[in-house]
C-alpha cells in the first residue's frame, strides 16, 4: 500500500503545502487503491478521469498558493448526494441510469473548497437499512474481520461504503447521511469518527430524501480534526433548502485544542440496555474515567423517554418517507416497467413501483402510507410527534441543568456477519439504531469515535451528544477524548 | 395480527406498488410485527404534550417572487424514460 494514502486530511493538507507531494499523486494513489479494492465494493463508481484533470488544475492552484480550505484533497460520496453529469442512484434499483443535471450544495461547496471526487459511496437503498444490505448493488463489505473468523461483515449502514472507504484508506474522507444513526452506526462498525451535525447546519438540497425532518449530512473520517475540517467546508445557510439554519458558520478547527476542564459530561442511565454486552458497558464506563481524567465533570442523569424513541422513530421515519417516495413513478426519471400492456396509468406506478424498490424501501412505504391512512393519523402519526417532543425536553432539560455533552455508546455491538440470520427480521435491524436515533429526533449534533477493540477485534465507538448549534464545543471535547482514548488499531488489509 | 391481508392490499394499492398475491400474507405478517412494536407509544404520557412541528425554532422565509431559474427543458427531460416531442409520455389518462 502505498504510504501516502495512510495519511490524515490535515497531513495531506500539510504535505500538499509544503510541496512533498503534489495533488495527482495524492490522488493516483487513491484512485489505484480504491479500484484494487472490489472486494469491499465500497465504490458504486469512480471517476478517474474527472479526479486527475481535478488534481492537475489544484496543483496549478497550489503553485500559486491558494488558500482553499480543501485544495486537491480526494475524498469520497455517499451515492444520495446528487452529482451533475456523474451517476446518482441512491443504490436504488428504481433510479437506474439517473444521471442529475445539477449538483448537490454539500458537494458543490466541498468541490468549491477544492475537494476531489473519488467516485460515488455504496450505501443502504435510500438510506434505509443498517447493514447495507439493502443496497441494489449488493452490501459493501467491512475492511475489518473478527479474529476468530474469517466470515465477511458488514461495515454498518446507511453510509457503509462512506465508513468502509475511509478505513480501508480508499479515500481521504467521504460524506455521509444520517437520519436515524446511518453516519455514527458505520463510523462505530469501522473504526472510523462520524459526525451528524445539528439539523440544519448543512443544506439538504440535491441530497435524495429520505425523512426530511430528519436527514442530515456529514463527513466521515479518521480522526476528530478532520470532521471539523470537512464540517466547515460542507455547511452553512442554503436559500435552496428553508430548512437549512440562516447561521454563521465557524471555522471549527479553531475549537480544537480548548480545555475540557469543568465540562460537565452527562451519563444517561436510560442507555444501560438489557443485553447489552459487557465490553460495551465497561467501555463506556472507561471512557467517563478518561473524561474526569481530562478534567470533566461526570454526571449521572435521566432522559426517561429514551425508550419511546425507537418506535417514534419507525413511526415518523417511514411516514415522512412515504411522502419523499412517491415521486418516483416512472415518468420524469429513473425506471419504468414497459408501459403496452397496462390498463391504466396506476398499473404502470405500481408495477414500476413495485419491482424498482427493494423489499425494505417498500416495507417503510407500506408501513408510512398505513400510519398516515384515514383514521390511524392520530394514533400512531400524531402520537408519535408529540412522543418527539417528550424526547427532546429530555435533552433540553439535561442541557438547561449544565450538562455540556452527553456520553453513550454508539452501538448495541460490534459488526455482525453479512446474511447473519438472527437480523433477518426486520425489527431485529431496526434495534441497531437505539443510541443513534434520539439525537435525530431532537436534532441534535453528535459523533461517534473509535474507542477500542472487543475480544474478536473489532472496533467499539463511543458517542458523544451536543448542544445545538455548538458542533465546536463538542469538536474539542471529542478532540481531547480521542487524545484520550488513543484508538491506534488498523484493519489487516485482506481485500 | 393487526395488518391483514385486505388491510396490505389497500394500503399497497394507496401506496401504488404492487404486492404479488404469494407475498401479502408474508408483508402482512411483517407490518405487524412493526405496528406491534410502535404500540409501545401508548404509554407514553402525553396528554398535555404538543405534537413536534419543526426541531429547531425556525421561520419560514419568504423570498421575493422573482423568476431565478428555468428554460431547462431539455434537462428535465433528459433523464425520462419515455419522452415525445418535448413531453414526458405516459399510457392513456383520459378515455
Amino acid at each position: 500500500m502505498n504510504e501516502l494514502v495512510k495519511l490524515s486530511i490535515a497531513e495531506a493538507r500539510d504535505a500538499l503545502a509544503n510541496r512533498s507531494v503534489s495533488s495527482f499523486e495524492l490522488t493516483e494513489a487513491f484512485l489505484k487503491e480504491a479500484k484494487a479494492a472490489t472486494q469491499l465494493n465500497a465504490y458504486c463508481s469512480i471517476c478517474e478521469e474527472k479526479a486527475l484533470v481535478k488534481a492537475r488544475s489544484a496543483d496549478e492552484d497550489l503553485k500559486k498558493n491558494a488558500t482553499k480550505a480543501l485544495c486537491g484533497l480526494p475524498i469520497g460520496v455517499k451515492d444520495i448526494f446528487c452529482t451533475n453529469g456523474v451517476t446518482t442512484q441512491a443504490a436504488s434499483k428504481i433510479l437506474e441510469n439517473f444521471v442529475p443535471a445539477y449538483e448537490s450544495t454539500v458537494t458543490q461547496k466541498l468541490w468549491a473548497a477544492g475537494a476531489i471526487m473519488i467516485g460515488k459511496l455504496n450505501m443502504d437503498e435510500f438510506a434505509m437499512g443498517s447493514s447495507n444490505e439493502t443496497s441494489a448493488y449488493g452490501p459493501a463489505i467491512n475492511p475489518w474481520k473478527g479474529s476468530k473468523s474469517d466470515k465477511k461483515l458488514t461495515p454498518g449502514g446507511s453510509s457503509g461504503g462512506s465508513a468502509a472507504a475511509v478505513a480501508a484508506n480508499l479515500c481521504l474522507a467521504a460524506t455521509g447521511t444520517d437520519t436515524g444513526g446511518s453516519i455514527r452506526q458505520p463510523a462505530a462498525f469501522c473504526g472510523v469518527v462520524g459526525l451528524k451535525p445539528t439539523y440544519g447546519r448543512c443544506s439538504r438540497w440535491g441530497i435524495i430524501a429520505f425523512a426530511s425532518s430528519l436527514d442530515q449530512a456529514g463527513p466521515i473520517t479518521k480522526t476528530v480534526r478532520d470532521s471539523a475540517i470537512m464540517l466547515s467546508s460542507m455547511a452553512g445557510y442554503d436559500p435552496k433548502d428553508s430548512t437549512s439554519a440562516d447561521k454563521s458558520v465557524p471555522d471549527f478547527e479553531s475549537f480544537l485544542g480548548e480545555s475540557i476542564k469543568g465540562k460537565k459530561i452527562g451519563v444517561p442511565k436510560e442507555y444501560r440496555i438489557e443485553g447489552m454486552p459487557t465490553e460495551i458497558e465497561k467501555l463506556w464506563q472507561e471512557g467517563a474515567k478518561m473524561l474526569h481524567a481530562a478534567g470533566a465533570e461526570i454526571v449521572d442523569i435521566s432522559l426517561p423517554n429514551t425508550k419511546y424513541a425507537l418506535p417514534a422513530y419507525y413511526v415518523l421515519a417511514p411516514a415522512e418517507a412515504s411522502s419523499n417516495l412517491a415521486r418516483y413513478d416512472g415518468v420524469r426519471f429513473g425506471k419504468r416497467i414497459k408501459a403496452d400492456e397496462f390498463q391504466s396509468i396506476d398499473d404502470m406506478y405500481s408495477a414500476t413501483r413495485g419491482e424498482g424498490f427493494g423489499a425494505e424501501v417498500k416495507r417503510r412505504i407500506l408501513i408510512g402510507t398505513y400510519v398516515l391512512s384515514a383514521g390511524f393519523y392520530d394514533a400512531y402519526y400524531i402520537k408519535a410527534q408529540k412522543v418527539r417532543t417528550l424526547i427532546q425536553n429530555d435533552f433540553s432539560n439535561a442541557y438547561r441543568d449544565g450538562i455540556d455533552a452527553i456520553l453513550t455508546p454508539a452501538t448495541p455491538s460490534t459488526a455482525f456477519e453479512i446474511g447473519d440470520q438472527k437480523r433477518k427480521d426486520p425489527l431485529q435491524m431496526y434495534l441497531n439504531d437505539v443510541f443513534t436515533v434520539t439525537v435525530n429526533l431532537a436534532g441534535l449534533p453528535a459523533i461517534s469515535l473509535p474507542a477500542s477493540i472487543d475480544g474478536n477485534g473489532l472496533p467499539l465507538g463511543l458517542q458523544l451528544i451536543g448542544k445545538p448549534w455548538e458542533e465546536g464545543e463538542l469538536l474539542s471535547i471529542a478532540f481531547e477524548f480521542e487524545k484520550q482514548l488513543g484508538f491506534s488499531y488498523l484493519p489487516k488489509k485482506w481485500w | 395480527m393487526i395488518i391483514n391481508v385486505d388491510t396490505v392490499k389497500k394500503i399497497a394499492n394507496l401506496a401504488r406498488i404492487e404486492v404479488k398475491k404469494d407475498e401479502l400474507a408474508g408483508v402482512a405478517a411483517e407490518l405487524s410485527e412493526i405496528v406491534s412494536f410502535m404500540e409501545e407509544l401508548n404509554e407514553a404520557n402525553v396528554t398535555t404534550t404538543p405534537p413536534m412541528t419543526s426541531v429547531t425554532p425556525m421561520r419560514s422565509s419568504l423570498r421575493d417572487d422573482e423568476i431565478t431559474d428555468g428554460g431547462d427543458a431539455g434537462k428535465i427531460l433528459g433523464n425520462a424514460p419515455e419522452k415525445n416531442e418535448g413531453f414526458f409520455t405516459v399510457p392513456k389518462v383520459i378515455e
